[in-house]
């Protein structure tokens, strides 16, 4: 006889993806650089991505609590968030850091416009931003080198050979910026200085394989190439990222840092030193590809990783920091409601 | 590798189609019908008889009202009952026709084979389809005449057979083209005979090569120049659009119909239907429904007398599992949920599909996270999130112009959604609110 059913709007299947299910993927893609992070940089590394992800997880459920929503912490998320937050600093940073970078990414970047799907920027980035603008000595100071390499990736034995104190210092794209300042200006400069900075650029342009692996000096989570990599292979694989975002961003670092970045004037540049080096590949696979701050449309996906790509270089060329990856991202954030709005396909049928 | 034809976007569900091996059974004729005397899109038809008349199988029982509208006839033989409003799988109450049978199954004088039915004019062979109530038997059920009327500025130059069934677990189309490819083809004929069109092209998904194969070889007896196109199995390659776009690369325009761009798509099985309609002068009664789905104990393929209940159906597949949650007319992407199993099958009933409660548990709705899922997979290249987005903020006029009007409700945004949003229940609202504030603003001077 007649039963009750239930009834609801078509369609009546969907597949199995979800919320949690993304955001644990991307967690899942995160661990191999963590594991590489810890490696290279010590317990102080786990350290770090603890702290920061209980902070951003912590913060999270207290400002649900508070504004009385519900708490949906465990869709993993605020997770995300913190171990990206941590891979973006150096393992010299002292603990509270962390934490309170998370906090403000959670609180102000995130739960002040609504909370997740509604936050306009990264909120792991704009709690690296906020970190970098209160505390820029931490933040940029690297003093750490990671376990079998130097801080700036050229071998320790060669650094020994150049008789120059920056190399040790310095991060990669630190050294390539303070390098090309005095290779771009050769009158300012005493001979003797002049030639170990040039065999210094040699020597880093020599360093690719260190570069990869990650065994140079930076930010915890964004030294290893490799190991970033194949999170992103993983990400790709499963689609939780597009290919269209981080070949665009890539594609335009190339492309200007061949241009634009050598020290022998135009299109005398090392491309892959810049891909290699510093945040790019953090940035390009997992940071702009954040499906709630980047567009959703095909173009518009091209042209976000076209102005990243743009931004980053504009920085580490011509900004007063070496490295710009993170800026690069945060203001194309705020481009993507215009990206969105003026990147719309064409319909179906629609004559343009 | 050849590249495979298909349109933009589109979803692969899980085909399900447990049924794909079955022969098509007739079902025991059901004690009751109920007829209801709107199945098609346009105006419904007007009683012909009143409770206590007799008829016989294909008498008429409702005529049709205005051009775009088609008769109905009765599918059993037995004595009228009642003529009332009665649960109908569309939702809501329409006037049936319930006839109780007597069980003989007679057949009315007027059902009698025309074996020169190809020497009719166009004008006649377009008159027998309507008097036969003809409506699209994929599911949407346009009056098939109104199809065949194409007006003189917009000739047809390709007609597009459609065999694509992309539904997960729906065969009936499938069955139909191994079992009655001439009968099929005699219907292209006949199509091809009213529109004078020059190209013919059969389209099926690859993932019934069986039935492609059954369809060349049927193609090559006639010595007809019909293409049987294989197409990539992905939803919803059979929608119109879509369908047309990977068949000929044409656009329909939009807000226009296939016409615009010389094609025409009749199903594989309105193709039939109008085969017996002319040579048979059979009126539509019957239809090929697949009844199937994991909350059936026996999933089966079954030719149907219109009006029967999904019960007697049920009854006829050994019944519903324990577990059985939802009750779909149609497949389980578009296909319409019902309250009730006394709903009767219609001339657009593709098929039923039950689900399990399991499968059938809504889960909450969240917030859009900008995957962009849904804007990948949207086979008419729109940009549902915002959509969505739009109509939920009661912006209509700006949805409209995103394309709300233009969606096709085929759902592959919410099938994919990892929010759950429900686009489609979104996208229909925000269609009718359209349609009310364009009503209420009255006649536009363009």
């Amino acid at each position: 006889m007649e039963k009750e059913r239930l009834v609801s709007a078509s369609p009546h299947l969907s597949d199995a993806e979800s919320i949690p299910k993304i955001m644990y993927g991307v967690v899942l893609s995160l661990l191999p650089a963590a594991v590489g992070a810890v490696y290279f940089f010590g317990l102080k590394a786990l350290w770090i991505m603890l702290i920061a992800s209980a902070a951003a997880m912590a913060s999270e459920a207290a400002v649900q609590a508070i504004l009385r929503k519900r708490i949906t912490v465990a869709d993993g998320s605020a997770l995300v968030t913190g171990i990206l937050l941590a891979f973006n600093v150096p393992a010299s940073v002292p603990l509270w850091l962390p934490a309170v970078g998370a906090v403000f990414g959670i609180v102000v970047g995130k739960h002040a416009f609504g909370g997740l799907g509604y936050n306009p920027m990264n909120p792991a980035l704009l709690g690296r931003a906020f970190m970098l603008a209160s505390w820029p000595t931490s933040m940029t100071v690297f003093t750490v080198a990671p376990r079998g390499g130097s801080l700036c990736g050229i071998d320790p034995a060669t650094i020994s050979a150049l008789q120059i104190d920056a190399v040790t210092q310095a991060t990669p794209l630190k050294l390539l910026k303070v390098a090309r300042g005095v290779l771009a200006n050769p009158s300012a400069a005493d001979a003797s200085s002049y030639a170990s900075y040039a065999k210094a650029v040699g020597a880093l342009y020599d360093s690719y394989g260190n570069l990869f692996w990650g065994k140079v000096g930076g930010c915890i989570g964004e030294t290893s190439t490799f190991l970033l990599l194949v999170g992103a292979l993983f990400l790709l694989y499963k689609r939780y990222i597009g290919w269209k975002i981080p070949f665009s961003f890539l594609g335009t670092v190339a492309l200007l840092s061949w241009a634009f970045a050598g020290t022998d004037g135009l299109l005398s540049g090392k491309p892959l030193f810049h891909l290699l080096s510093g945040g790019v590949m953090l940035g390009a696979f997992y940071m702009a590809t954040d499906m709630v701050t980047s567009p959703v449309t095909f173009r518009g996906r091209l042209l976000f990783g076209v102005g990243c790509g743009v931004i980053t270089m504009v920085i580490r060329l011509i900004g007063g920091y070496p490295e710009g990856v993170c800026y690069s991202i945060l203001l194309m954030n705020l481009t993507v409601p215009l990206l969105d709005r003026y990147t719309r396909p064409r319909i179906l049928g629609e004559k343009k | 590798m050849l590249r495979k034809r298909a349109f933009s976007g589109g979803v692969h569900p899980p085909q399900s189609k447990i049924t794909a091996h079955l022969p098509i059974e007739e079902v025991p004729l059901p004690p009751q019908v109920v007829i209801p005397l709107q199945q098609h899109l346009g105006a419904p038809a007007e009683p012909l008889c009143k409770a206590g008349d007799t008829v016989k199988i294909g008498d008429k029982i409702g005529e049709a009202k205005g051009f775009v509208s088609v008769p109905c006839h009765a599918s059993v033989s037995g004595t009228v009952k009642a003529v009332e409003p009665r649960l109908h799988p569309l939702g809501g109450r329409v006037l049936s026709v319930v006839i109780d049978s007597d069980g003989k199954g007679e057949v009315a004088s007027s059902v009698m084979p025309d074996p020169d039915y190809m020497q009719r004019s166009a004008e006649e062979l377009r008159a027998r389809v309507r008097e036969a109530g003809l409506a699209g038997m994929g599911g949407a059920a346009f009056p098939t005449h109104v199809k065949l009327s194409p007006p003189p500025t917009k000739p047809i130059d390709t007609l597009l057979i459609n065999g694509a069934e992309c539904e997960p677990y729906l065969t009936a189309d499938h069955r139909l083209m191994l079992e009655q490819p001439r009968e099929i083809l005699a219907g292209v004929q006949v199509i091809q005979k009213i529109l004078g069109c020059k190209r013919v092209v059969i389209a099926i998904e690859d993932n019934k090569p069986d039935a492609i194969a059954t369809m060349r070889k049927a193609v090559a007896d006639t010595g007809e120049r019909y293409e049987v196109m294989s197409f990539q199995a992905k939803y919803p390659q059979g929608a119109e659009k879509q369908l047309i776009k990977a068949a000929t690369g044409r656009e329909v325009p939009r807000g226009g119909l296939p016409m615009d761009v010389g094609c025409l798509v009749h199903n594989v099985g309105t193709a039939k239907a109008i085969y017996e309609a002319v040579a048979l002068r059979k009126p539509l009664v019957e239809r090929v429904v697949t009844v199937t789905g994991p909350g059936v104990r026996t999933p089966k393929n079954l030719r149907v007398p219109l009006g029967t209940s999904f019960a007697h159906l049920f009854a006829h597949c050994g019944g519903l599992t324990e577990d059985a949650g939802k009750i779909i007319m149609g497949g389980p992407l578009m296909g319409i949920a019902q309250f009730s199993d006394e709903v009767p099958v219609i001339k657009g009933t593709s098929g039923i599909v039950v689900l399990t409660q399991t499968e059938s548990r809504l889960s909450d709705p969240l917030v859009c996270i900008g995957c962009a899922r849904c804007v990948d997979a949207c086979p008419m290249k729109l940009v549902p999130t915002h959509i969505q987005t739009l109509v939920r903020h009661e912006r209509f006029a700006a949805a409209k112009e995103y394309g709300l009007l233009d969606c096709i409700e085929c759902g592959c945004c919410a099938f994919v959604c990892p929010a759950k949003i429900p686009f489609v229940h979104l996208m229909k609202y925000g269609k009718l609110k359209v349609y009310q504030l364009e009503r209420a603003a009255g006649p536009k001077s363009a």
